[in-house]
C-alpha cells in the first residue's frame, strides 16, 4: 500500500469514528456551493484565513465563473442527495468575465421554476453575490443556510440516496 | 438479458442485408458513419463490443421508416431500445441534450417522496372534475417551459386542450401527482427508473378510477399503449386528443369562426407511424373553416421527422434534417406549420432559433400545435 492510500484509509477510519462519537443525532444539512473563482472562492478564503467561523455542512466546488454554471450541475447535486445548493458568484460589476452573473442569474430563474415544479422548497436553492473582500458575508450566508436548512429537514431525495 | 436474446425478440435473425433501413434512415441521409445495417450486421457477427461502444447507438430517431419498409419484419427500432439498455448497463450512455438537464429531471421525478406542484398553471378558467371516467394525461409539459431556453409553447397545448374539452362540455380529471410516462428514459436505456415512473403512473390511474385516458403528445400516448402493457398492468383505453376530437366532433356543440390561413401538416414519427394516426388530425384540421391544408412533398408514412428523440444525441446532423423539412413545408407555400407532438414544436422552433442567423428566412415559419389552431378557431359559443 503507498503512502497515498495509508493516509486516505486513515482519514477515512478518522472520519468514521468521529461520526460514531458523535452520534449524530440532530440533522445535519449538507450544502454545495458553486463558488466562482474570481469572487466568491476568494471570499471563502479569506473568510478561512481569517478565521471567520461557520458551519462545516458545505462542501464547495470552484468553477470559473457563475455563467458557466448548468443547470445540470445543481439537479445533479440534488439527485445525489443534497439538502441545499448555493450558486454564488461575483457582483454584476465585477465580474472577470463581463457578463457571467446575468447569464448566471438568466440560468437561476428557470432552474428555479423547475425545483419549485419537483415539488422542492424554495429555500433549498440559493443565488448570492459576494465578492472578493467579503469573507463576513461568506459566512453569513452559510449560518443562514443551514439554519434555514435545519427548519426545512433532509430533502427528499437524500433518502432514497441513504436507503 | 443478453444480445442473443435481444436478437430472437426482435427477429434481427431474419436480416437480408438488403440495406433498405439505412437508405431510407434520415440520420443515416446527413451521418454517413451511421447505418441501421451495419448495427444489425454487427449483432448477428457477435460483435457485441463494437457495437455497445458504438457512439451512433444513440442516434437513431425511432421513427419507424425502417420497420415500415424491412422486408423481413426486423424490428429495428425494439432492437436499439434493448441495445441501448445494454449499453447504459455497462455505463455508456449518448450524448444527452440540454446537458442532460430533462433526464435528470426525470430521475429525481422518479423518487417517491417527492409531491409536484404540477398543476399551478390551473387558472379558474379550465373546468376540471374530481372523479370523472375521462382523464387528460399532461405530461411533461410544466418542465418544458422552465428548461428550454426559448418559449416552448408546451403548456399552451395542455391548456388548449381542457380548453377544447370544456367546450364539448367533458370536465376531465387531471392528476396533480402523475410523472414522467418515461419514454425518453426508456429509449435512452434506463429501464429501472422507467419501470419506477410506469408503476406508479399506472397506480395514480387506477386509483383514479378514470376509464379513457386522453393525450395530447404522442410519445406518452405510444409508451402507454407499446411499452406499459411489458411493464405494468393498465386497463384503461387510449386516445390521443385528436382521435378523440375527431369521433366527437359532430356529436359535441363545437363552433368554429372562420379563419383565413393555409397550413401544412407535419406527422409526428410517434402518432403517424408508431400509431397509425394520419386521418384524424387531418379530418380535424379540414373541419375549421377557411382553413386550407396544403400537403408537403413527403407526408403520412413518408413524413421526415423532426430530427432528435428522447433528448439525445441531438447534433448537426439532426438541425441538418429540421432544416430539411422546415425548408419542405415552406415551399408548400403555406403560412403555418401544424405538428401535433410538443416536441416537433420544440425541435423546429430550435432549429429557428439557430439556424436563423446563417439561413435567415429560409427556415422561419409560424409552428404551432393542432391544439392550439383548433382552440383558437373555437368560436364564442363553443368556449360556454
Amino acid at each position: 500500500m503507498n503512502g497515498f492510500n495509508l493516509s486516505r484509509s486513515i482519514c477515512t477510519r478518522q472520519l468514521l469514528q468521529t461520526k460514531r462519537r458523535r452520534k449524530i443525532t440532530e440533522f445535519e444539512p449538507r450544502i454545495i456551493v458553486f463558488a466562482c473563482n474570481w469572487c466568491t472562492y476568494a471570499a471563502a478564503d479569506i473568510a478561512g484565513t481569517s478565521r471567520i467561523q461557520y458551519p462545516h455542512n458545505v462542501r464547495i466546488i470552484r468553477v470559473m465563473c457563475s455563467g458557466m454554471i448548468d443547470p445540470i450541475y445543481v439537479l445533479r447535486a440534488f439527485e445525489r442527495g443534497a439538502d441545499g445548493v448555493i450558486v454564488a458568484g461575483c457582483n454584476y460589476t465585477d465580474c472577470h468575465y463581463i457578463d457571467g452573473p446575468v447569464k448566471c442569474d438568466v440560468m437561476f430563474e428557470k432552474l428555479g421554476k423547475c425545483i419549485h415544479t419537483l415539488g422542492l422548497e424554495d429555500e433549498r436553492l440559493r443565488r448570492e453575490l459576494i465578492s472578493t473582500s467579503e469573507g463576513t458575508i461568506f459566512a453569513k450566508v452559510i449560518k443562514d443556510m443551514v439554519n434555514q436548512l435545519k427548519k426545512l429537514g433532509p430533502s427528499p431525495f437524500r433518502k432514497k440516496v441513504k436507503s | 438479458m443478453t444480445l442473443e436474446d435481444i436478437i430472437k425478440e426482435t427477429k434481427t435473425y431474419y436480416c437480408l442485408e438488403c440495406g433498405k433501413c439505412s437508405s431510407i434512415c434520415p440520420i443515416s441521409r446527413h451521418n454517413p458513419s451511421y447505418s441501421p445495417r451495419l448495427m444489425l450486421e454487427k449483432a448477428l457477427n457477435g460483435f457485441e463490443g463494437d457495437l455497445i461502444n458504438d457512439q451512433e447507438l444513440f442516434s437513431c430517431l425511432s421513427c419507424y421508416n425502417c420497420l415500415l419498409r424491412c422486408p423481413a419484419d426486423v424490428d429495428y427500432p425494439l432492437f436499439m431500445q434493448k441495445v441501448r439498455a445494454l449499453a447504459s448497463a455497462q455505463g455508456k450512455y449518448g450524448v444527452p441534450a440540454h446537458s442532460g438537464t430533462l433526464q435528470s429531471l426525470m430521475r429525481l421525478m422518479s423518487n417517491p417522496a417527492i409531491e409536484q406542484r404540477r398543476l399551478e398553471w390551473l387558472s379558474d378558467e379550465y373546468r376540471i372534475s374530481e372523479k370523472a371516467d375521462i382523464l387528460f394525461f399532461v405530461g411533461c409539459a410544466p418542465y418544458f417551459e422552465s428548461v428550454l431556453d426559448f418559449k416552448t409553447g408546451a403548456l399552451d397545448i395542455a391548456k388548449d386542450s381542457l380548453k377544447i374539452l370544456n367546450a364539448l362540455g367533458i370536465e376531465p380529471m387531471v392528476l396533480a401527482d402523475e410523472k414522467c410516462c418515461g419514454h425518453d428514459l426508456l429509449w435512452t436505456g434506463d429501464v429501472k427508473t422507467f419501470r419506477k415512473l410506469a408503476e406508479h403512473n399506472a397506480r395514480i390511474i387506477k386509483e383514479s378510477g378514470a376509464k379513457k385516458i386522453i393525450f395530447s403528445c404522442p410519445e406518452g400516448y405510444r409508451t402507454f399503449k407499446f411499452d406499459y402493457p411489458h411493464y405494468v398492468d393498465l386497463d384503461c383505453e387510449l386516445q390521443h386528443i385528436t382521435e378523440f376530437l375527431a369521433e366527437n366532433m359532430g356529436k359535441g356543440k363545437l363552433n368554429f369562426k372562420e379563419a383565413k390561413k393555409k397550413v401544412t401538416y407535419q406527422d409526428p414519427c410517434r402518432l403517424g407511424r408508431h400509431l397509425g394516426v394520419y386521418e384524424q388530425p387531418r379530418k380535424l384540421i379540414e373541419a375549421i373553416p377557411g382553413i386550407e391544408l396544403t400537403e408537403m412533398e413527403h407526408i403520412r408514412d413518408e413524413s421526415i421527422c423532426c430530427g432528435t428523440s428522447a433528448w439525445t444525441n441531438c447534433d448537426a446532423y439532426s438541425k441538418q434534417i429540421r432544416t430539411e423539412r422546415l425548408l419542405e413545408a415552406k415551399a408548400t407555400g403555406a403560412e403555418m406549420l401544424i405538428t401535433a407532438c410538443p416536441k416537433c414544436q420544440i425541435h423546429f422552433k430550435c432549429a429557428m432559433v439557430s439556424k436563423g442567423e446563417e439561413r435567415g428566412p429560409d427556415v422561419e415559419m409560424d409552428v404551432m400545435d393542432i391544439v392550439n389552431l383548433v382552440a383558437s378557431a373555437l368560436g364564442d359559443n363553443g368556449s360556454e
